[in-house]
């Protein structure tokens, strides 16, 4: 469904709330809508009591249930034969199969869960953002480079190649990436020299000939496969928490980009950016003062729809073993932990609990992003 | 229409092209455990790593194996065409086991497509149609639920209550319908369908939530246009208006949806698989990566990619049939 952009509030005389108050702005109507939905205002209570608990998970451990996330009760938490013991008065949710206890290594999975999903939300809103605004407002060469990355990207069997970057990168405690990228020399290193030759001449055919975005991708390729022939570069990503972000991030800021780039395809052909370039602003004014106050509302309703499918991607990879390290809680290596030699068929806390959580955390950010949607979306009023 | 489609194929070629490429960058160039090191077993002498590595091919340089993967790729290899080499692990070809798991994947997707079809699009049109009344409220809150809710945790859930607490429902693993040669154990239709149960399910229902909410979305669009303001006009009845014209409209877009999430599962359900212990695709993938087994993470990569970009020339076909507004040239 196409989002009709807030800048201008639609209001609708027929209904007598909206048309007895004056002069509301956008921000206030959306908000006056969004308080008026328990749903959402719910799961926004939620977020913030579970905010709170993993801001606090280090005092909750050592004031009230006094033990830490790590601190293993391998003799009082478990049983000769290794089924851990459940849930008791001092350990609300049980013990894990090293005897420690699920209740606060549940509070720290919130703690992991919340950054990776917020950071890696917010890179990819970064990413997204800029390549969608410069892909929309410029169009031509570089509509089509961004456009194509974004189909070459969605053409990727994702979650494998998540799995892939993290377990080669997780492997060794260097990371990866670290240190320099630089094509082999011999043979093929001549013929690249001849590729990008051959490309440059090309690109500057096309341009010739007046098609310039066409001629400039390709000369752009020419470019870049020179470019190759030298040493790049490339920041080290440490293993663990950062490594999940980068992959997150990664895969999902082309989701990003499209509607960005969808929205700022409509938006420059408005009154307000053709005044705005009639008296002779230049394209980063434009892009900045006259577009982005716009796609405000959008990347807000995308962002809280994105944390839910972030906090599940995390979760999906710390259970198929390649996310955060070990030693740190992750509500999705719990339930595989849990999983681990059917474990759970006669422990079962160790899977209910994280899992529990976990639910209950997309789901109050799906409803918080649902209720956003709804408020912004003038043909849904209630 | 065949300019349209000899072009787009000529991006699927580009597309996986670039595919193979990314897949040999992430898993030759990264520093990665060495698959001979991994294949030589404890204490392995340096003579031997050697000549494993000679064996794998990885002792050439790395543009040198990726020009042979192609060459492989195109021409054949030893075990016919197209050459995807063989296993690490096993030193198996990774072609004949692909086509060994293929029938779980499949098993797996289509079962699963069938019940959130089902599902979701009643569950849609319902809700759209009788819109703000209790049926809408309770399917949305279904949806938004369904969306949310983890596929793993939903199957270790299911398989913790029904299996080992009730009794009613057959454990993880595949049971084949017919009898091959490499068939273990049971096989038949029966034990199939129940060892198919909950994998099905556990998969189909976040799909069915999303497909529900977005049926629901298409049909409050589809029902608000003129022409269906037309069709009321001219006196047809409201059951008409709905299926003959509303749903055409409404479930066009689904079409779209349905295509990519098939051919994106066809390339492995690789969580489903691991949670219900499924030899599939999926599972093949999993295991390949984390055993850094090259040929089989190139092959496994390339069949999602592929399944994945067709599905999508595919789907544009036909959907340019459906809607008539839709012309490619």
């Amino acid at each position: 469904m196409a989002q009709q952009v807030a800048s201008e509030p639609v209001v609708d005389p027929t209904e007598p709330e909206l048309g007895r108050v004056e002069g509301r702005s956008p921000t206030q109507l959306v908000w006056a809508r969004l308080r008026k939905d328990r749903y959402a205002i719910a799961g926004a209570a939620f977020i913030v009591v579970l905010t709170l608990l993993a801001v606090f998970a280090g005092f909750i451990a050592k004031y009230v249930v006094h033990h830490g996330p790590n601190e293993p009760f391998i003799f009082s938490g478990t049983a000769p034969d290794g089924i851990p013991y459940g849930p008791s008065s001092s350990f609300w949710f049980g013990h894990d199969t090293l005897g420690r206890d699920v209740f606060v290594r549940v509070l720290y999975g919130a703690r992991t869960s919340l950054i990776v999903a917020v950071v890696a939300t917010g890179i990819a809103m970064i990413i997204g953002v800029i390549l969608g605004l410069m892909a929309g407002y410029y169009r031509g060469a570089v509509d089509t480079m961004v456009s194509r990355t974004i189909d070459v990207m969605m053409s990727l069997p994702i979650l494998l190649l998540a799995i892939g970057l993290a377990a080669v990168c997780g492997s060794d405690r260097q990371g990866c990436l670290g240190g320099s990228m630089q094509w082999p020399s011999g043979p093929a290193s001549t013929a690249m020299w001849f590729v990008a030759l051959l490309l440059v001449i090309l690109g500057a055919m096309q341009w010739s000939r007046g098609k310039a975005a066409r001629g400039g991708f390709i000369i752009f390729l020419g470019l870049f496969a020179a470019l190759l022939h030298f040493p790049v570069p490339l920041p080290s990503i440490s293993p663990g928490l950062p490594l999940v972000i980068f992959i997150i991030a990664f895969v999902n800021w082309t989701y990003i980009a499209r509607i960005i780039r969808g929205q700022v395809l409509s938006l420059r052909e408005k009154e307000f950016v053709e005044s705005s370039y009639a008296t002779g602003a230049s394209d980063w004014r434009i892009m900045l003062r006259e577009i982005m106050p716009n796609l405000a509302m959008p990347i807000i309703v995308y962002s809280t729809l994105i944390i839910p499918t972030n906090i599940l991607f995390e979760a999906s990879l710390s259970f198929l073993g390649v996310g955060v390290s070990p030693e740190t809680a992750s509500w999705g290596r719990m339930i595989s932990d849990a999983s681990a030699n059917g474990i759970y068929q006669f422990a079962p806390w160790l899977m209910i609990y994280p899992g529990l959580f976990l639910f209950l955390t997309t789901f109050a950010f799906n409803l918080i992003g649902d209720g956003l949607r709804d408020a912004l979306d003038p043909r849904t009023a209630k | 229409m065949i300019r349209y489609i000899i072009r787009r194929l000529l991006w699927i070629v580009v597309v996986l092209m670039v595919v193979t490429g990314l897949t040999f960058i992430i898993f030759y160039v990264f520093p990665t455990t060495d698959p001979a090191v991994l294949a030589a077993g404890r204490n392995p002498t340096p003579q031997l790593i050697a000549q494993i590595r000679h064996i794998f091919g990885t002792d050439r340089p790395l543009f040198t194996q990726y020009l042979i993967f192609m060459k492989h790729l195109f021409l054949g290899d030893q075990y016919g065409w197209p050459g995807f080499g063989f296993s690490y692990q096993d030193l198996q070809s990774v072609k004949q086991e692909m086509y060994s798991r293929l029938p779980v994947t499949i098993s797996l997707t289509v079962g699963a497509a069938v019940i959130w079809l089902l599902m979701g699009i009643p569950i849609g049109i319902v809700s759209g149609l009788r819109r703000r009344s209790v049926a809408d409220r309770a399917s949305m809150l279904f949806a938004l639920l369904g969306v949310s809710v983890p596929i793993f945790w939903l199957g270790l859930l299911m398989l913790y209550v029904f299996w080992f607490k009730l009794g009613i429902a057959c454990s993880s693993g595949y049971v084949p319908i017919f009898k091959t040669a490499g068939t273990v154990g049971s096989y038949g239709l029966l034990p199939w369908a129940c060892h198919m149960a909950m994998p099905w399910f556990a998969l189909a229902v976040g799909y069915a939530a999303f497909y529900a909410r977005m049926v629901r979305g298409n049909i409050l669009e589809t029902m608000s246009e003129d022409y269906i303001r037309t069709a009321r006009a001219k006196g047809l009845p409201e059951r008409s208006v709905v299926f003959k014209h509303g749903l055409r409209g409404a479930l066009t877009p689904v079409v779209t949806m349905f295509g990519m999430d098939v051919a994106f599962l066809l390339g492995g359900a690789i969580i489903t698989e691991v949670t219900f212990d499924m030899q599939g695709i999926g599972l093949y993938a999993y295991r390949a990566v984390i055993n850094s087994d090259l040929p089989a993470i190139q092959a496994t990569t390339l069949l999602a990619a592929f399944f994945i970009v067709f599905a999508n020339l595919i789907v544009d076909i036909v959907y340019a049939y459906l809607d008539p507004r839709v012309r490619y040239t």
